[in-house]
């Protein structure tokens, strides 16, 4: 018997797969002010599983489709600024036509409370494959990319001075986006994707002064979040993706309260 | 000498409007060039046509090959969840090394601010900044966009002189952006009027009195004309040479 048949293994590492490549990004997306982006990508994600099941795709590549449309469409849509109420507009009806479209859907039956706040515990080792493999696509663009990315979000007209199109930087990091909703929505839940995104790189504020040591900070309260919540989860009996994101929020207060004792 | 930027009869949109029509110019090296004009007049359009960030809808923009742009944007804002020191700052998107950032800082006033965040500048330390930043590269060409906004009058007259020195020590030409006409005209080779299109330009003098300019600003701003004035009967010392 290997390690990975244990279920609690799994999911571990489908966990800590997912936050150590959500923290990073998310950072971009905080920084970027971009949470209501996030949330309209992720939202996407159940129109892409009804797309999923009608068509036969594999329920990844049907999410990772839509999420990259929805996150195309408000990305080329608000190019200029993105407004608020538009994004949640965007975030709302893709959630809300999502789950009209599963209904529609006859002779399959689907829990959809899976897809809404995450399966962690039924992950299999395919499952895993994908997630890693997610995960290390999208840290890779991070790392490759991150000079660029950082110069971007700074001011996109310095950026263009120093030869670096904002546009395109904004695609990838749109791209990435997609990339880890598609993986994340096995482990937290359409619902809680852009709590995995955010919570970590707002914890990891305090402890940084820059912006490396941030994502890298971002990552490991990612990481130890999905352990922590796992862990709670399976000795309390609560759902997993919620505990998870529940010990990402006790981060979070814990790494403010600390910084301000010590300001 | 080889023009560092030329455009002919160029047209410049903002926003679906077309704020420029018809504009011909060129930055030859080493000098300091100032665009003036009223609110909405296309001074940041034409600076971002420039720099790249604006396409043309008619005419052509050529710059010499190989030209290095320095760029110093009207305002910076950086979200207070990103951290980042100055020093780390003038190492994106090249890292640059210590040694180098230092002696940009240096030229600007700036030493003392390597290791502050970047947010916790003010005004006028993150101006000093900004131009460190944008000197780093060596530039042929260093664009300002309202570099003194929100700073005090003794803040931009002493901004002033340091891009003169600059100048003087790098060789770089300069094409700047202002709303203070009296402090800028006295600094500038060369300036250029703009209200949609290009009303007038050449040395500050003749811009000044030239009927154009004045019917843009005569009215409205007398103060503002009046102390430009009292200013400008007090420095025709330096050297300015027509290229109207």
């Amino acid at each position: 018997m290997s390690l990975l048949d244990g279920f609690l293994v799994r999911a571990a590492l489908a966990g800590v797969g997912v936050a150590i490549s959500a923290a990073p990004l998310g950072c971009f997306i905080v920084w970027r002010r971009m949470a209501f982006f996030g949330d309209a990508t992720a939202h996407a994600a159940i129109l892409g599983v009804a797309l999923a099941l009608a068509s036969g795709l594999p329920v990844f590549v049907g999410v990772l489709l839509m999420a990259m449309a929805m996150a195309l469409f408000v990305g080329w849509r608000d190019a200029a600024q993105s407004a608020d109420a538009a994004l949640a507009v965007a975030a709302y009806s893709a959630l809300a036509a999502g789950l009209v479209a599963v209904s529609f859907l006859e002779g399959v039956r689907i829990d959809i409370e899976a897809f809404l706040f995450g399966d962690i515990l039924a992950v299999s080792r395919g499952d895993l494959a994908v997630i890693w493999g997610g995960t290390a696509l999208v840290i890779s663009l991070i790392v490759w990319r991150w000079d660029a990315f950082l110069s971007s979000t700074l001011n996109e007209d310095l950026a263009l001075a120093a030869g670096i199109d904002a546009r395109r930087e904004q695609l990838l990091l749109t791209l990435a986006l997609a990339v880890v909703v598609a993986v994340a929505i096995k482990v937290v839940g359409a619902l809680l994707i852009s709590a995995l995104l955010i919570i970590p790189a707002s914890a990891a504020r305090p402890l940084a002064s820059t912006p490396e040591r941030m994502a890298q900070a971002a990552a490991g309260v990612g990481a130890l979040s999905a352990l922590l919540g796992l862990w709670a989860a399976w000795i309390f009996d609560t759902p997993a993706g919620p505990s998870i994101v529940c010990a990402a929020a006790f981060f979070f207060v814990g790494c403010s309260v600390l910084s301000r004792k010590s300001s | 000498m080889t023009a560092l930027v030329k455009m002919a009869g160029i047209d410049l949109r903002h926003g679906g409007d077309t704020v420029l029509h018809g504009v011909d110019l060129k930055i030859a090296p080493g000098e300091i060039v100032t665009v003036v004009g009223p609110n909405g007049s296309g001074k940041t359009t034409l600076l971002r046509a420039i720099l790249g960030a604006v396409k043309p809808v008619a005419g052509r923009i050529t710059k010499r090959p190989g030209l290095r742009i320095g760029y110093v944007p009207q305002k910076l804002a950086i979200d207070r969840t990103l951290p980042m020191t100055v020093g780390r700052f003038l190492d994106l998107p090249k890292k640059i090394g210590r040694q180098e950032a230092e002696a940009a800082l240096t030229r600007t006033g700036a030493e003392a601010l390597t290791d502050r965040q970047i947010t916790d500048l003010s005004g006028g330390q993150l101006q000093r900044v900004l131009l460190a930043r944008a000197l780093v590269g060596k530039p042929d060409l260093l664009l300002l966009d309202e570099p003194t906004q929100g700073l005090d009058q003794p803040g931009s007259a002493e901004f002033y002189t340091m891009i003169a020195e600059v100048r003087q020590v790098l060789g770089c030409a300069v094409m700047m952006v202002s709303h203070e006409l009296h402090v800028v005209m006295a600094a500038s080779d060369r300036v250029i009027c703009l209200n949609g299109h290009v009303c007038c330009h050449g040395t500050p003098e003749h811009v000044a009195g030239a009927p154009e300019y004045r019917a843009l600003f005569g009215t409205g701003t007398k103060g503002a004309l009046a102390l430009y004035r009292h200013e400008h009967d007090h420095a025709h010392d330096h050297a300015g040479h027509d290229h109207g």
